[in-house]
């Protein structure tokens, strides 16, 4: 399975027959969703309206995350088993994780300062996501940094990997520190302290916020695809 | 094994200590950096010892990573970074010869010039020795993810802003609980908690940065 899609042409064609079909799915799920979190769904008791700032806050930080993750695992392939397309895949992911990292903190501090009284504060969730961000911003740099483009993939996928050690401090940093930012509702061990009403629109978001990455993901693929076989040719053009 | 090691490591800081100046600039950076802050926040006593923890080990920091890019790069710009890849240790352990050297060569003068800073700065005497402490446990930890960082960027366009931009975020952490432990030792709080987990971070970074700067730099000089 791995390797048979370890060819980027065979890749693109299954790629290109789901895309329109993500970028559908997208649409109906962020429309349906958006409907339900800023009409459908009730005001909070305590924080009345500001409340529906959750549903963007809170998909673009799993998505931050889930980005991220999926960055290191394509690294580690591209490194273990020299994969041409995990390559790719870490390189197409990050500009779309850092933007989710920023919609993340942005969104965070718009709703802090209703509930908080505070822009932002320099408590362990808030700083550990930081990070994510400058490394994100790192990596993109790292990517880009040399002459030829395809000698920044291998430092680059190494310091997607060191970066990883992030991903946990992110997640446990509400429990292991005492924070102001709340601690984890939805995935618990005895299942979401959060009302129905409140997690369906919350699962619409994140199932949009998913399928949007996976469009985007496969635009920016046929992009990196096309760059690659690009230079190629201008290369076999000049020896040829 | 143990003969390479001490060999490559000797090598390093005889190179530095005959050209003499390497040691002085990462000293003296140090000292200057830190006058700037009573000249810029103002002499205040109170306000001084408030954030003499974090302005020292901020500075430090720095030091420490405006020393790193010259860790390859002299070996790398006369080729004899190719021959250490040719030796028959591991190339882990060359890397970790030359971390050894950085750390004796920037980490070590800092640990020592840091209470003299500290006094400038007027912080509470209770904080020296935590603050002595805490730098001999974590500046070993900044040369080693330095190391991945100087390895990384090695024949990179503007070497020096990237490794700034690679290795200040994974420098965060430490920063925070070095600076959490001396302001612990001052308000008379146990220290015992963040040097744990000083530790801890050393005891990941020494096995794992090696590797991780060693795969750096076998691909960089391909």
């Amino acid at each position: 399975m791995m390797h048979r899609f370890a060819n980027p042409t065979r890749f693109m064609r299954v790629a290109n027959v789901i895309l329109p079909w993500t970028a559908g799915l997208t649409l109906l799920f962020l429309a349906a969703g958006l409907y339900q979190a800023l009409f459908a769904s009730p005001a909070d008791y305590q924080q009345g309206e500001t409340v529906r700032i959750m549903y963007i806050h809170v998909p673009a930080a799993y998505m931050a995350m889930m980005i991220y993750a999926s960055m290191a695992v394509a690294s580690a392939t591209s490194l273990i088993w020299k994969h041409p397309l995990a390559d790719m895949i870490a390189r197409a992911s990050a500009p779309i994780g850092a933007v989710f990292t920023f919609l993340c903190l942005l969104s965070g501090s718009l709703w802090g300062q209703p509930m908080w009284g505070t822009w932002w504060v320099w408590d362990a969730r808030l700083t550990s996501v930081l990070i994510l961000f400058f490394l994100y911003l790192g990596y993109i740099a790292l990517l880009n940094a040399f002459d030829d483009p395809a000698r920044g993939a291998k430092p680059a996928a190494i310091l997607a990997l060191v970066g990883a050690v992030n991903l946990p401090i992110i997640k446990f940093s509400v429990d292991w520190w005492n924070t102001l930012h709340q601690p984890a509702s939805l995935a618990k061990m005895d299942g979401p302290a959060i009302d129905p009403s409140m997690l369906w629109p919350l699962i619409f978001m994140a199932v949009g916020f998913t399928l949007f990455y996976i469009s985007v993901g496969i635009l920016r693929l046929r992009g990196e695809i096309a760059g690659a076989r690009i230079r190629n040719l201008r290369l076999g053009m000049t020896h040829g | 094994m143990m003969r390479i090691f001490r060999h490559l490591m000797m090598r390093d800081l005889r190179l530095a200590l005959r050209q003499g100046s390497d040691v002085a600039m990462v000293v003296s950076f140090f000292v200057i950096t830190v006058t700037l802050f009573p000249l810029g926040v103002g002499p205040e006593p109170n306000v001084l010892a408030r954030i003499a923890a974090g302005v020292v080990w901020v500075t430090a920091l720095l030091a420490v990573m405006l020393s790193l890019e010259r860790m390859f790069q002299s070996d790398y710009e006369d080729g004899s970074v190719d021959l250490l890849l040719l030796t028959p240790a591991p190339l882990e352990l060359v890397v970790l010869a030359k971390i050894t050297a950085h750390w004796l060569l920037t980490g070590f003068p800092l640990i020592v010039t840091a209470p003299v800073l500290a006094a400038l700065m007027n912080m509470p005497s209770e904080g020296y020795a935590v603050l002595i402490a805490t730098m001999a446990l974590a500046t070993p930890t900044l040369s080693l993810i330095g190391a991945v960082g100087a390895a990384l960027t090695l024949g990179a366009r503007r070497g020096g802003v990237l490794i700034s931009l690679l290795v200040l975020p994974l420098y965060i952490p430490v920063l925070i609980f070095a600076v959490a432990a001396v302001d612990a030792a001052i308000t008379d709080l146990s220290t015992r908690p963040h040097m744990l987990i000083l530790g801890a971070m050393l005891a990941a970074a020494l096995p794992l940065a090696p590797w991780a700067a060693a795969a750096a730099l076998r691909h960089g000089l391909r």
